[in-house]
């Protein structure tokens, strides 16, 4: 026996290739047991070729994934302790829903006995609330039902680790926060390792742990969400995970940062060499006013987006380009919204510029 | 006053029907009524049919029992041989035959189909024949082997000429079955066979029960392999029809068997249709 694991999954120099294609490589990763993990990414970024390496359904061609300690490579998928939440769900369209819930469980060996089978599939539906649904046909379902059926199907052998491929991109919006705030309360409860695979970035940072971001085959980043939104650690993470805006600039000798438009902005980096360089801003960290006091930058509203609790601007600068802007309303006036054709002045703490090798 | 629009597209709806409709109508409702007619009725003298009405044809029937047990027994068994053979084959058409090639194999099963079944049959006429496989049995002191005119011929007949049919349905159920399925059922640790039985094989149902009614409901009717491969001594009711059409010209007989094997066919078919909806949990018609 080896001691307790502490990582319930772990890549070590992971390359997965699908002939002259490569579809992630050389990744290492640690997924702390109990965590809830999102790999996030646009499509074709490799992660969920990474949760079908954990799943069993691609072997690595080169490097290990470990489960809960072990050595996984050429384990099937049905002798592996992790269960997985399909995209769509993948129900069995023949079953019923306790056939589709009780199916995991009819696989062990030695058999288990009728009576702990339906007392099982009856805890696992009362935990995703479906208990009067148990002879609904699947095709029957909502989306949303459809959702917790999958669940319960997953978690009803009570795997180690459950994946979750793009749980939630089946469902309408209201639905969606609904299933996060659900998801984030079965994986505190469980405490069971959770693997989230979305390219929903707003999905990532309001229901996991650690996010981990990724592109074109390789990690760019895992962190906390907090981390990961207010330190990104390149552009790619930092344009992919919110809005941002791109400033380009030259970085100097002395360490400022000269824009286009002639201004300096004190560098917060002395790890970069002089040259040219990205200054990424969040638009929520740029002030908007009507006032021309001290102010950066002025321009001119171009455009307006209201969206309730706040609005979003696209501020034209000259020398500089467009700028985007979020300002949060403080009171339900139309003093409070800035209108398209109004010059406006914009400034915003050094701070909260990112600054990185363009 | 100008058509609705409703109106409008009922009469296209009707008028887009109206050929098939038409052609179903005239040659096949009207001449089941006509054997339906002739079937109560008696031969006329120079045989023929002569208006009556009894029901000694049917009284009869028991006099064709050979064609008809022939019928029934082997055209279930032949579709089943079929069956057996046909699953595996369509299993690695649609599931393991590399992509690229799929359509090349996919095609390769129709090609028979190019040529007359009535050459092919022939052909199998000739290997199973005294000049054929007998013949090179007996060069090497296995004498006196007989093939052709025996039940086993003509399953052989059968299997070789209706193979594509059933190919064809199980095929194309196997290849839209969702692969996630097969994914999840071994993510809930289903090992390889369990999965077949559990998710495959109930899944595929229609393609199977479609291909195991198209072939026995053709084999119901099937005149050419028994003639051919059977001789005179394996025969189904095709066979007897021609007979009793033909040779001996009691058509109120032949008539008599033709609509009792057209209440076997239906009865076939419904019973078919209820155990794949049954079982595949849907209510889609999976004619190929």
């Amino acid at each position: 026996m080896t001691s307790a694991p502490t990582n319930d999954i772990e890549f070590r120099s992971v390359t997965k290739r699908y002939g002259a294609v490569t579809a992630v490589s050389d990744i290492n990763l640690a997924v702390p047991k109990g965590a809830f993990v999102a790999l996030l990414g646009p499509s074709g970024c490799g992660k969920t070729t990474c949760l079908r390496m954990i799943g069993g359904f691609e072997q690595p061609s080169e490097g290990e994934v470990l489960i809960a300690g072990n050595v996984a490579n050429g384990v099937p998928a049905y002798r592996r302790p992790v269960n997985m939440v399909f995209q769509q769900y993948a129900l069995f369209p023949h079953f019923d829903v306790t056939q589709n819930v009780a199916y995991g469980l009819k696989q062990l060996r030695p058999k288990l006995p009728a009576a702990e089978i339906s007392r099982r599939v009856g805890e696992a539906l009362e935990m995703v609330r479906l208990s009067g649904f148990a002879k609904r046909r699947i095709h029957e379902m909502s989306g949303g039902q459809q959702q917790r059926v999958a669940l319960a199907r997953a978690l009803v052998n009570k795997p180690s680790v459950l994946l979750l491929d793009e749980p939630l991109a089946a469902l309408d919006k209201k639905l969606r926060s609904a299933m996060q705030i659900e998801l984030q309360t079965l994986q505190r409860d469980l405490g069971i390792t959770f693997v989230l695979v979305t390219h929903d970035q707003e999905e990532a940072l309001s229901m996991s742990d650690l996010v981990c971001v990724m592109s074109a085959g390789s990690i760019r980043q895992l962190a906390t969400p907090q981390e990961v939104y207010d330190r990104p650690a390149d552009l790619f993470v930092a344009d992919f995970v919110g809005k941002t805006n791109r400033l380009d600039g030259v970085l100097e000798a002395g360490g400022a940062v000269r824009l286009r438009n002639g201004s300096a902005l004190a560098s917060s980096r002395s790890d970069l060499a002089p040259g040219a360089v990205t200054v990424a801003l969040r638009p929520e960290a740029i002030r908007l006013s009507r006032r021309s006091d001290a102010a950066a930058f002025e321009g001119i509203v171009t455009h307006r987006i209201f969206l309730g609790s706040a609005a979003e601007y696209s501020v034209s600068i000259e020398g500089l380009g467009d700028l985007l802007v979020t300002a949060e309303r403080h009171s339900q006036s139309e003093n409070d919204l800035v209108a398209p054709g109004e010059r406006v002045a914009i400034s915003f703490d050094p701070g909260t510029a990112h600054i990185f090798p363009a | 006053m100008p058509l609705t629009m409703t109106t409008k597209r009922r009469l296209v709806t009707t008028a887009l029907l109206a050929p098939a409709s038409v052609w179903l109508f005239v040659f096949l409702v009207l001449p089941f009524i006509a054997m339906v007619v002739f079937s109560v009725g008696e031969r006329g003298p120079a045989g023929g049919y002569q208006p009556a009405f009894t029901l000694a044809q049917y009284a009869n029937l028991p006099a064709r029992a050979a064609a008809y047990w022939n019928t029934l027994m082997l055209a279930p068994v032949g579709a089943f041989l079929c069956l057996i053979v046909a699953y595996p084959t369509a299993y690695y058409l649609a599931v393991k035959a590399p992509p690229r090639y799929r359509l090349l194999l996919v095609s390769l099963v129709v090609v028979p189909f190019w040529t007359s079944l009535l050459v092919r049959t022939y052909a199998w006429m000739y290997i199973l024949g005294s000049r054929g496989i007998p013949n090179l049995l007996d060069m090497i002191g296995i004498a006196d082997v007989r093939l052709l005119n025996t039940s086993g011929a003509v399953l052989l007949g059968i299997v070789y000429g209706y193979l594509p049919l059933m190919i064809m349905p199980i095929y194309v159920s196997l290849e839209k079955l969702d692969r996630r399925l097969l994914e999840a059922s071994a993510d809930l640790g289903a090992k390889p066979v369990s999965t077949f039985f559990s998710v495959t094989l109930p899944l595929s149902l229609p393609g199977v029960m479609t291909g195991v009614a198209l072939v026995t409901i053709l084999l119901l009717g099937e005149y050419l392999i028994p003639q051919l491969l059977g001789g005179g001594k394996v025969f189904f009711i095709g066979n007897a029809l021609v007979d009793l059409f033909l040779q001996s010209r009691n058509w109120p007989f032949g008539s008599a068997i033709a609509v009792t094997l057209v209440a076997v066919v239906v009865v076939v078919l419904m019973v078919a249709m209820r155990i794949a909806w049954r079982i595949s949990g849907t209510r889609q018609v999976d004619l190929v």
